[in-house]
């Protein structure tokens, strides 16, 4: 699984208030959700991230709420991927179950400025920086997280269920 | 090695637990094990995106529809057309599907209060829950931790759960902790020494004479905010008063499930309640904790007693205690919220709510409200607000300009009648 895109930076313990405020948590749409991505930090978000499209942040992306309406937001605002020195455990798990790549590896952040051309290859575990001619390794996914992230959590389910 | 040491391994807590559910002699840390779910809990913030993900994913039928329990919390009663919509949608997924576990508009109460109090979660059981600060229910002795909704959706289809065994680390609070030192200063203290992602992925289990001494009210406050350093659950080993707790509740018969005498943990980190002092989270990370005395004269807007984190009797008992026969602060609002229709009806009883409203404080009922900035309470502009509750993040009570300093009921409650923020050592008669 292969994403291009260039990096938008945030810093350490981004939590999921701020990637969609409170006030927002009775929206269920996708779309809607993802018009407030990022709202609680970052006023210009939806006009970033139109160039913008990949995250990269410092420790303990995610912390917080449980809100899957995070990840949601940030996907439909339009983020292709999220790359982190690391990441809160729940928020890891949404993002993967709602089809919203992650890529973890520690000191990520320090290497890369905003405006980066990244490449990030999921599959083999490597983001490549092509505007600063770098490599950055970390584990790769395994295949049934890569298939999760592809289909998504619910569709995962709906076809082994279909097949068994 | 013989064989019989390989076929029983020494465990701990964690470890049993999830090896029990997943049907296993022994796991180890690190492991990837698929658990059988004891109970699974949603409310109305994440159960609507749960039951949808269920339906998509082709669900017609809960695993165990007696498993299932489904709590109207953060939105109650409705405030808005939307978050109607969203109660409506736990109305209607309640009734299809059979889960007689649905605690509507004022019948339970904030959700982690409501699955303790009534006896919905066990020692030794292993408890998902789509809302984070479900490592309330360490505090009973269960696994418990918070998943999304889609995740949520799958348990409901298979009540089945992949889950790594967590790395285990032990926390020891020594000896006794000092007058109006609180279990919230004391998990206050531990996150800003182990920092907002301190603990990520952990299972922690608090232990020592501090909390030994903790009642169930204590100890709930403590698990609820293990997940603020990032661990995946938080728990205190079952003792007596676990036992008394819970048989004083319910008929229901559980298995206490404790540490093996020889089981490891990764880490053991020892701190004396002598070092623990009335503390502050500061604004806008939990880890940023300083002494009260630090911020002593600080002006607030606003005192918020309540929220999953402190608002059951021990907190409603303490703040009255200091709040009664004084007024708050002219110029400043105070708010408390009983964590449960439970909780309500006793503070009631106890003449409780009836001192606050002498005291000037507004009385709202049971919900999530406030803590993350929903509804009743919300901050605007420029506003400080001092509260029991569990988060401090940019825009969580409302305005991103407003600030938010998390404290325990006894320092709130004295910030309120002093209009900044007080010691509350310094009030006490």
């Amino acid at each position: 699984m292969i994403i291009e895109g260039k990096a938008m930076k945030y810093g350490n313990d981004v939590n999921t208030d701020v990637m969609l405020p409170g006030k927002y948590l009775a929206l269920t749409n996708p779309e809607e959700l993802g018009k407030h991505a990022m709202e609680g930090i970052d006023s210009n978000f939806l006009q970033k991230v139109k160039e913008l499209n990949i995250i990269v942040a410092g420790r303990n992306f995610g912390c917080g709420s449980s809100r899957e309406h995070a990840p949601i937001a940030l996907k439909y605002g339009g983020v292709r991927c999220v790359v982190a020195n690391s990441f809160a455990r729940i928020f890891y798990r949404n993002a993967i179950n709602i089809g919203l790549p992650v890529f973890e590896c520690v000191g990520i952040s320090e290497r890369i400025e905003e405006g980066d051309q990244l490449i990030i290859d999921l599959t083999a575990g490597v983001v490549q920086n092509l505007t600063r001619n770098e490599r950055y390794s970390s584990m790769p996914m395994p295949e049934f997280i890569l298939d999760l992230v592809n289909e998504g959590l619910v569709n995962y389910m709906l076809k082994r269920r279909k097949k068994n | 090695m013989s064989c019989e040491e390989s076929e029983k391994k020494e465990m701990n807590i964690f470890e049993k637990i999830l090896a029990r559910a997943s049907k296993k002699k022994n796991v180890t840390q690190g492991e990837i094990v698929e658990a059988e779910v004891d109970k699974a809990m949603i409310n109305d913030i994440t159960g609507p995106l749960a039951a949808e993900a269920f339906e998509k994913m082709g669900g017609r039928q809960l695993w165990d529809k007696e498993r299932v329990i489904a709590i109207n919390d953060h939105y109650v009663p409705a405030s808005t057309i939307q978050s109607a919509e969203v109660h409506k949608a736990m109305r209607n997924f309640a009734q299809k599907y059979g889960v007689t576990n649905f605690y509507d508009v004022g019948r339970g109460g904030i959700c982690h209060q409501v699955m303790v109090e009534k006896s919905h979660v066990l020692p030794g059981e292993l408890v998902v829950g789509a809302d984070s600060h479900t490592t309330t229910y360490g505090a009973v002795g269960a696994f418990s931790t918070g998943i999304g909704s889609t995740e949520m959706g799958a348990v409901f289809l298979t009540g089945k759960l992949w889950f790594k065994v967590p790395e285990a680390t032990n926390i020891i609070v020594h000896r006794k902790l000092d007058f109006m030192v609180t279990p919230k200063d004391v998990i206050l203290y531990i996150i800003g020494q182990l920092g907002a992602d301190g603990a990520t992925y952990m299972g922690v289990k608090f232990s020592g004479e501090a909390i030994d001494d903790m009642s169930i009210d204590g100890r709930m406050t403590l698990c609820n905010m293990a997940v603020e350093m990032g661990a995946k659950a938080g728990i205190v080993e079952p003792d007596n008063k676990t036992i008394q707790y819970l048989k004083s509740r319910s008929d229901k018969s559980f298995n206490v499930v404790n540490d093996d005498n020889n089981s490891v943990y990764a880490r053991t980190i020892d701190y004396y309640a002598s070092e623990i002092v009335p503390l502050v989270a500061r604004p806008y990370t939990v880890d940023n904790v300083k002494p009260v005395s630090d911020l002593e004269g600080t002006a607030i807007d606003q005192a918020f007693i309540g929220a999953c984190t402190n608002g059951r009797m021990e907190d409603l008992r303490l703040a009255e205690r200091i709040m009664r026969g004084r007024k708050i602060k002219e110029g400043v609002r105070a708010i408390v919220v009983p964590a449960s229709q439970e909780v309500y009806l006793t503070a009631l009883k106890e003449g409780l709510l009836e001192s606050f409203v002498k005291s000037e404080v507004t009385i709202a009922n049971p919900n999530c409200g406030p803590c993350f900035g929903g509804h009743l309470g919300i901050l605007t502009e420029g506003e400080s607000c001092i509260s029991t509750s569990n988060r401090n993040f940019v825009g969580r009570m409302g305005s991103p300009k407003s600030k938010v300093y998390l404290a325990s009921p006894a320092t709130v409650a004295a910030s309120a009648i002093m209009g900044r923020i007080t010691d509350p050592r310094h009030l006490e008669a």
